[in-house]
């Protein structure tokens, strides 16, 4: 079993980008469940969604303490919670950053910083990073497919919404690429 | 075949398979996105249903006695406050003899005002009349409903039914499920056909006043009508299986438990991380196995009895508490186990959504093989102080 655990803030859509990627796992074959950390749904507060991969059904309820993934989707988020915590060895950080991160980072993690604001900004119009950091995710983790997210996006959102949706990812996911 | 989706969805669309002739519901928190996604579905037509939106859970359960009353299948849902709002009528649906089904989000009660899961709105209805099943997960949570509605209609019971799933742990998470086509759910769960009804043509009343010669006889009756549920409930879960191959036939479920020394006793959602903390210590070694409480009322005693013979100590995880007692199912095991030598030890978990992880659940097997139990599990004394 892997388990990724996506922080962010209220209002970033992270219980809808652990969800979409849970589509797109089972549609690719695997069993997946998603689930989000319940506090008080307040804009701008700090705020966890996780998702389990496995090849057999998941029955484990707990949260998600020991994660092989982490997205980060504000990196002021890292002041204010230790979003590294419990990451495994070998596991891998997507952080969402404008600039370059001065933090020091935990040993033995693989950490892949991407500037997902300007491409949600640049494809969507608006900073919202949940889609792009899913491509990011595909690419980095290899656990969905691009084709899987594609589906798993155009079933939530609708016509233009999903395509620029789509393109964010897409322009993550070769960044991705290319940066490894 | 399998597809992906969220609890309360996942709900919804097996509660309108059901074909449910009246919905009422009061959409406030606590509600859940089954009222929600229920309404959608009236308004596109896709059911055929009345959906009556009320001013207060009270009237939302009341819409529904007087509905089923009149002879419809009806459906609510509800959680926590809302659940304890509709106490009065509960008592009424059951003493009318009315199969109600209402779905149960599991969730705590106030105060302090929590909107995370625990056991305690259900359990406080325990006396109420209605059957409560609990499901460990979304595919269980769904198709207790198709037996809950063939079981309550039966004529040898008439009783209204509770399906508990737990708030937000399961409600909130996207899973893959089996969904059952209308034609499948149709040839299991066949059209109401009510005993009484009202109807103005022959009219009859529900509700009446029952004088001390009569009171302690109604009360007789349903308690009659939870016995005759023992053996209608495993028998609808057992059509289930024969017919579509989950097998509910059980009113508790076992898991490795032929061998075991000590047997965890759970309701709910904890059964699944127990399951997988069960597997990790049988694989250090250890002979501990699980017993899943399906149905808590009517209670299997003799199901209990039976599956827990050989056992050496049984721990309980009660997700509820009898404030100046214990946890409500370690009552119930120590009375069914009564006259034997086996120590029952109650560990009082999760309440107000405090999280479960294997390693608690191996921490209450190595204090129940230790001898320590009763006790609150995981209180933090920092807090009492």
């Amino acid at each position: 079993m892997r388990e990724l655990r996506i922080h962010g803030r209220g209002g970033q859509g992270s219980v809808t980008a652990a969800e979409l990627i849970a589509v797109a796992a089972f549609e690719g074959g695997m069993f997946a469940q998603a689930f989000p950390a319940f506090g008080v749904e307040r804009r701008g507060a700090p705020v966890q969604a996780f998702v389990r991969f496995d090849n057999q059904k998941i029955r484990l309820r707990s949260q998600i303490y020991e994660p092989d993934y982490i997205i980060v989707q504000d990196s002021t988020l890292i002041r204010d919670v230790n979003v590294f915590q419990g990451l495994k060895e070998g596991g891998i950080a997507i952080i969402n950053t404008e600039k370059a991160l001065t933090y020091p980072f935990p040993k033995g993690v693989k950490v892949i910083t991407i500037d997902a604001t300007s491409i949600a900004l640049k494809t969507l119009g608006v900073p919202i990073t949940n889609t792009t950091l899913m491509g990011a995710f595909a690419a980095a983790s290899g656990e969905i497919k691009l084709d899987a997210l594609e589906d798993a996006v155009r079933r939530r959102f609708k016509g233009d919404l999903a395509e620029k949706n789509i393109a964010a990812a897409k322009e993550a996911y070769r960044f991705v690429k290319e940066a490894s | 075949m399998l597809e992906i989706m969220e609890g309360s969805h996942a709900v919804a669309q097996s509660v309108g398979l059901c074909r449910p002739e009246v919905i009422a519901a009061y959409p406030i928190t606590p509600q859940t996105h089954i009222v929600e996604a229920l309404a959608e579905m009236v308004a596109d037509c896709t059911i055929d249903a009345e959906y009556i939106t009320v001013e207060s859970e009270f009237s939302a359960l009341s819409a529904c006695l007087g509905a089923s009353a009149a002879g419809s299948r009806v459906y609510s849902a509800t959680t926590s406050q809302g659940l304890a709002l509709m106490f009065e009528v509960c008592f009424n649906c059951a003493g009318m003899r009315l199969p109600v089904v209402m779905s149960i989000v599991n969730r705590a009660l106030g105060a302090p005002l929590s909107i995370w899961n625990d056991h305690q709105d259900s359990i406080s209805l325990r006396d109420s009349g209605w059957m409560q099943l609990y499901a460990e997960d979304n595919q269980e949570a769904i198709d207790l409903h198709y037996i809950a509605y063939r079981a309550a209609e039966d004529h040898r019971v008439l009783l209204p039914s509770f399906v508990c799933f737990d708030g937000f742990i399961l409600s909130h998470t996207y899973e893959p499920v089996d969904m059952l086509s209308q034609e499948q759910v149709d040839s299991y769960l066949p059209p109401f056909k009510p005993y009484h009804r009202l109807d103005a043509a022959d009219p009859i009343s529900f509700g009446l006043f029952a004088s001390p010669d009569y009171y302690m006889e109604f009360r007789y009756a349903i308690d009659q009508a939870m016995n005759q549920a023992r053996n209608v409930l495993p028998e609808a879960g057992r059509v289930f299986s024969e017919m579509f191959g989950r097998d509910y036939s059980g009113m508790v479920e076992e898991y490795r438990l032929d061998d075991a020394d000590c047997a965890i006793v759970a309701m709910g959602s904890i059964c699944g991380t127990a399951k997988d903390a069960i597997d990790e210590m049988r694989d250090a070694g250890k002979k501990v196995g699980l017993l899943k409480i399906r149905a808590f009322r009517p209670f299997p005693v003799k199901e209990v009895q039976k599956a827990l013979a050989g056992v050496s100590t049984v721990a309980v995880l009660d997700k509820n508490i009898s404030l100046g007692s214990k946890g409500a199912v370690a009552l119930e095991i120590r009375d069914a186990l009564y006259g034997s030598q086996i120590p029952v030890l109650d560990y009082i978990i999760a309440l107000g959504g405090r999280d479960v992880r294997k390693k608690d659940i191996a921490a209450v097997v190595d204090g129940a093989e230790a001898g320590k139990g009763d006790i609150y599990y995981g209180l933090r004394e920092e807090v009492l102080k």
